[in-house]
């Protein structure tokens, strides 16, 4: 049994939800994300957002997986902030469905002035509304840098605790930096640019088993929606036990997104597709 | 107030591996003979395309390789720092969506 806290299931094949359901996934949180091409306008990001909070945690429920999402224009649009604004001008009506647990993925994609502003504007609602935030760390040569001006960004809205703000995508030349600042960390299982199973079993070793989790971040790229109960059998594999298998891929997710008081793992049973929709 | 209740809880201790030292050699050699070669076949189908100069990346690959030979700890962290951008500072606007995997000290890349 398992949850993968950040995976893009509107990129995925309903072959995906068949095969993380018998892979043993109960639950999924669903960041919102950059589509690979730049949406042109503002009611795009409200039909996704519909999408994100309607429609996709139907399409989960069929196969037993609990979806639960986060709201925000991802940092690769947010170089036009006026644009950016008026995307999260649409955020806070969505934000009473009952499947949404914070902010995200928020954070930096090329470390540049503009997603700097769109990310403070999407802490402050993060602050304003006492919102869960999960935040995006920048791809390959931009992550350490990208990281290091998060942490000191998300650093200058005192009433957000690090305890409830997850970063992302860590790696072993960030993870340390996360850690000490009492943040949790998410490690993403990518098969080029990002972590192994292997790196990600490797960090826990190195850093500990508190406050991370691992994840697919499955989209429409490169990416395995059953990356995590891989990483799961590298641990078996190396002989680590049972609890601390389960602890990374399902007690940490669910005792960081459980502070939302919206997040379930409970089972659930499949639902009937609905074919008049 | 005593110094030990002035200081914060210590971390957890890491998980060391549970393998002996023998047990993931025999569990990863295959693996990681394969992707050395890899390596290898890289550099010769460079060699092999042609003349030319390194750009960024494969200069930054090249430094790279030296670390796993140095015998020190933390190799992937130190790797992963080496392809990094050094820089502190916002850059004025992102011209790019994408990123190359290494820092480009030119800063065409942005």
């Amino acid at each position: 049994m398992y949850i993968d806290p950040h995976v893009h299931m509107v990129s995925r094949s309903t072959d995906d939800y068949v095969h993380m359901a018998r892979a043993g996934c109960v639950a999924i949180t669903e960041p919102a994300f950059w589509a690979g091409y730049d949406r042109s306008s503002p009611q795009g990001f409200f039909d996704y957002f519909r999408q994100l909070t309607d429609s996709e945690p139907r399409r989960a429920a069929q196969y037993g997986i609990r979806h639960h999402t986060w709201l925000c224009i991802n940092p690769k649009e947010a170089e036009d902030p006026i644009f950016a604004r008026e995307v999260i001008a649409l955020i806070p009506d969505f934000l009473k469905k009952q499947n949404v647990l914070g902010i995200g993925e928020i954070g930096l994609n090329k470390n540049s002035r503009n997603e700097m502003e769109i990310l403070e504007a999407h802490l402050q609602l993060a602050s304003d509304h006492n919102l869960l935030v999960l935040v995006h760390t920048p791809h390959l040569e931009d992550k350490l840098k990208g990281t290091l001006l998060i942490l000191d960004a998300i650093r200058r809205f005192p009433k957000l605790d690090p305890g409830r703000v997850l970063i992302d995508h860590v790696e072993e030349h960030t993870a340390k930096h996360v850690l000490d600042r009492g943040f949790w960390c998410g490690m993403t299982l990518y098969p080029d640019t990002k972590c192994t199973p292997q790196r990600a079993v490797d960090i826990i070793e190195t850093y500990g088993s508190e406050r991370i989790w691992m994840n697919s971040a499955g989209d429409w790229g490169h990416s395995d929606p059953i990356a995590v109960p891989k990483a799961q059998m590298e641990m078996r594999r190396r002989g680590h036990l049972e609890s601390l298998v389960r602890q990374v891929t399902f007690t940490n997710p669910e005792r960081f997104l459980s502070q939302s008081g919206r997040f379930s793992a409970e089972p659930l049973r499949p639902t009937a597709p609905d074919i008049t929709r | 107030m005593s110094e030990s209740a002035t200081k914060p809880e210590p971390p957890e201790p890491p998980e060391s591996c549970p393998m002996t030292r023998a047990q993931v050699v025999d569990a990863y050699f295959m693996e990681h003979r394969a992707r050395l070669l890899d390596v290898a076949a890289f550099l010769d189908r460079i060699d092999r395309a042609g003349p030319g100069v390194d750009d960024f990346r494969m200069s930054a690959y090249r430094s790279a390789m030296t670390v796993l030979g140095d015998g020190q700890p933390q190799r992937a962290r130190r790797i992963l720092e080496l392809l990094s951008d050094p820089s502190k500072s916002p850059i004025a606007s992102a011209h790019t969506k994408g990123a190359t995997g290494a820092h480009d000290p030119s800063g065409k890349a942005h």
